[in-house]
């Protein structure tokens, strides 16, 4: 039956294919052209404005970029150090939120009202408020132990805010998992926690890893925002060289820094999925 | 000791009531089948027996101890009790294996080992050895249903529920999960089977039940169930059965 | 009689004439200056008004309010003729057209900036000086050397950061905050020990924004020595007429009236060494 459909699909291929005159190849090369085609006159008309070399000596300027490098990269050491302390703090309490929403009954009420006005709350204030709000208010308050540090209090606020987004994140991961699943733990036994444990967070955090590296990487750009208190973290630096010289291209080296790291995380995370969909259906004939 | 006693259990859905009061009793080594069109309250009788739902009004007692009673300690009723589904459930991000010992380890608490070689007896026994190690995905209907079945005997239940299991099974694999039950029932496990499959009802069953818009309208021995039943409701059922060539 | 009068007529249109001849402006007869928001004594004063938070630079109150005043007077503008714009930092020098025809607000002139803008020549020979909490570890320190342990701040896009860097040299390296309100509040809430900043700013946040708070030294001025002055459009050719009136100002004596009467007070502190 799979043959039989195939051979039908083949043959429809061979007709259209006729029809227009070409095959698989005319195709793809008529659409490279054309992209090619329309990246160049925007590459030219880009180059030929009249502010062009303004632009290009401003942003784009070599040697300063080669100059301004080094400092840059060693501040975003302090972006790398923030956003990977709060990620570890953020995936667990995020989930811990989530599991919170999801208690059922009346008893448990206060815990889900509590979950669901602290996660309407943190994603509805601006991160940048919270930041303030906290690394200038709270060493302000001058209580004994409380940390003055600026580093620490910009993991706080991250780690506050992005709680919030990401146990959304779960819940949808976790409400995607049928029901079924759970009846089918509960009925071999398993307590409510068991069955959360062992059957339904596994699938639920499976499914929703796109979204967690979605939000992982909006938290690396977050970081940025720490600056605010003072840290010199790399758009911080950034900002100091473009104003010690009037040159925007140390902008640039940030940027470039932020990209580098999302691209290896972004190619990983698509490593991670393929992995584990091989892994389940490895051999099944679709 | 009867394993199982329903008695006058009532269950609503909203304003519609499902069960309006059953009366059963299941002995030990019996093997019961529940027959009846859909909708009848085959599956919400077994759903409230696993305490899956709970019952409105009415008792239920397994092996003498009442588990509708206020303060039941629901998982380990579960534990002795076991139900497979229509839709077989099987764990997609576990091996056969893992889906087998999950529970025996987790919850009865057996180490690794001893776990995993019950599991590996159990599946062997049932012609599913070289699955162990393979995701559900890679399994055939059957062979999912079969796990699923074994996967509920890993804990060692003193009751089986079987809602429908082969239903939503191509008819070439039904015949290999009702070998599994055949096997089950010989070896003496207490069973409570609600099915579609005549058939294999009558060959199997200790006693066949009728269950009709919420009651058990009649009971008996199969062969005096579909061959010469008394209330006209179950000859129009299994008419309707025999002239969709079903049985 | 007619001859005096043409004359008369012709020096009273000659400013007015070499402001639209080779003193071009944005606008024909305005002169847009542009400053920061907010607008901060010594360097403007009085209340806030117009949209200008702290201080009015419209009231020609303040050192920089004063001075851009007194150019625009000589190149021929009255103070109706003078517009304030609001200009961030950060927009002075970006590319493309200027909204203003010069901005005045403490920009100290490099080598690297005049590549991107055009300075006048100097309106404010700057020293940096250091704010301190009294009764702090770092209020005994007398000496340069003697800073280098402490948490030092600056506001972003001061020379100040880059004085701390390569002449203090302290051991941790100094915070840089987005605004002056932000600076302030670190030094209050003690995340920093020190602000490093222009002596007459220096002066204002010991006397109106911090208190208990003093100006523990001035450091020495550098070789060379650092300036302020107005930033203009590269190559613009207004630059040229205000350096002809910063010159006329301080050859009469105006610049150093200005400078007694709203930078007198900045002055007095001890200088580190």
């Amino acid at each position: 039956m799979a043959s039989e459909g195939g051979r039908r699909t083949d043959l429809e291929v061979a007709r259209r294919s006729r029809i227009l005159g070409g095959g698989d190849a005319r195709t793809v090369g008529i659409s490279v052209a054309s992209t090619v085609l329309v990246f160049a006159l925007l590459a030219f008309a880009i180059t030929h404005a009249p502010g062009w070399h303004e632009v290009r000596r401003t942003f784009f300027d070599w040697g300063q970029f080669k100059a301004s490098f080094p400092e840059i990269a060693r501040a975003f050491l302090l972006n790398v150090k923030i956003f990977s302390i709060s990620e570890a703090f953020i995936l667990v309490f995020a989930l811990v939120i989530a599991v919170l929403r999801s208690l059922p009954g009346p008893v448990f009420f206060p815990l889900r009202a509590l979950a669901i006005a602290y996660a309407d709350f943190f994603r509805g204030v601006p991160t940048i408020l919270v930041i303030a709000i906290l690394g200038f208010g709270a060493p302000a308050l001058e209580l004994k132990h409380i940390p003055t540090s600026t580093t620490f209090w910009g993991i706080v606020a991250l780690v506050l805010i992005y709680t919030a987004y990401v146990s959304e994140v779960y819940r949808a991961g976790i409400e995607s998992v049928h029901p079924s699943q759970e009846a089918a733990a509960r009925s071999l036994g398993l307590s409510r926690g068991r069955a959360l444990r062992y059957v339904v967070l596994p699938q639920a955090v499976r499914r929703v890893i796109p979204p967690l590296l979605n939000d992982f990487i909006g938290l690396q750009k977050d970081t940025a925002l720490v600056g605010i208190l003072g840290a010199i973290e790399a758009f911080n630096q950034s900002q100091i060289d473009t104003d010690a010289t009037f040159n925007y291209t140390p902008y640039l080296c940030a940027a470039v820094l932020f990209v580098a790291i999302t691209i290896p995380l972004a190619r990983f995370t698509d490593v991670l999925i393929l992995r584990d969909r091989r892994r389940r259906q490895a051999g099944r004939v679709l | 000791m009867s394993a199982l006693e329903v008695e006058d259990v009532h269950k609503l859905f909203g304003r519609l009531e499902v069960l309006r009061g059953i009366d059963l009793d299941v002995a030990e080594h019996e093997v019961v089948c529940l027959i009846g069109a859909s909708g009848s309250g085959k599956s919400t009788l077994l759903r409230c027996v696993n305490l899956i739902e709970p019952v409105d009004s009415g008792r239920i007692v397994v092996e003498g101890a009442d588990i509708t009673r206020r303060g039941v300690d629901v998982n380990a009723v579960r534990r002795r009790i076991g139900i497979v589904f229509q839709a077989f459930n099987l764990f997609p991000h576990m091996t056969v294996l893992r889906n087998v010992t999950l529970a025996p380890r987790t919850v009865l608490g057996r180490p690794r080992r001893e776990a995993e070689g019950r599991a590996r007896e159990l599946l062997a026994r049932f012609g599913l050895a070289d699955k162990s190690d393979d995701y559900p995905d890679r399994l055939s209907g059957g062979q999912q249903q079969r796990v699923a079945i074994v996967r509920a005997l890993a804990m060692e239940p003193r009751l089986m529920l079987l809602d429908e299991v082969t239903s939503a099974l191509d008819p070439e694999l039904v015949a290999e999960v009702l070998e599994l039950i055949r096997e089950l029932a010989a070896g003496g496990m207490t069973m409570l089977i609600a099915t579609h499959e005549m058939g294999f009802a009558r060959e199997i069953a200790d006693r066949v039940c009728f269950l009709d818009e919420g009651v058990i309208l009649e009971q008996g021995p199969p062969a005096q169930i579909f061959s010469a039943p008394r209330e006209p409701r179950t000859q129009q059922f299994l008419a309707r059965i025999v002239a969709a060539g079903r049985m | 009689m007619r001859r005096a009068a043409v004359l008369l007529l012709a020096l009273a249109l000659a400013p007015a004439a070499a402001a639209a001849g080779n003193c071009p402006t944005l606008h024909a007869g305005r002169l847009t200056v542009g400053t920061d928001n907010p607008a901060y004594p010594p360097w403007f004063g009085g209340p806030q008004g117009h949209g200008w938070k702290v201080s009015d630079p419209t009231s020609g109150k303040g050192y920089e309010s004063a001075v851009a005043y007194a150019v625009a007077a000589q190149l021929g503008f009255s103070r109706a003729d003078v517009t304030w714009t609001y200009v961030p930092f950060d927009r002075s020098f970006a590319p493309g057209p200027k909204s203003f025809d010069f901005d005045i607000n403490q920009i100290s002139y490099s080598p690297a900036r005049a590549k991107v803008v055009t300075f006048s020549s100097s309106y404010y020979d700057v020293n940096q000086a250091i704010v301190v909490l009294d009764g702090t570890k770092i209020a005994s320190v007398h000496t340069v050397a003697g800073l280098r342990p402490f948490r030092l701040g600056v506001q972003v896009g001061t020379t100040s950061y880059s004085y701390i860097v390569d002449h203090i040299k302290p051991t941790h390296s100094p915070a840089v905050y987005q605004t002056n309100a932000a600076v302030i509040q670190a030094l209050k809430n003690k995340q920093i020990d020190g602000l490093v900043v222009d002596l007459p700013t220096a002066f204002y946040v010991t006397s109106a924004q911090v208190p208990h708070s003093k100006v523990l030294g001035e450091f020495p001025s550098l070789p060379g020595g650092e300036h302020f002055g107005m930033v203009f459009a590269k190559g613009n050719p207004l630059a040229q007429c205000v350096d002809t009136a910063l010159a006329k100002l301080k050859a009469n004596g105006t610049l150093a009236r200005i400078h007694e009467q709203w930078l007198a007070k900045a002055a007095g502190a001890p200088t580190l060494k």
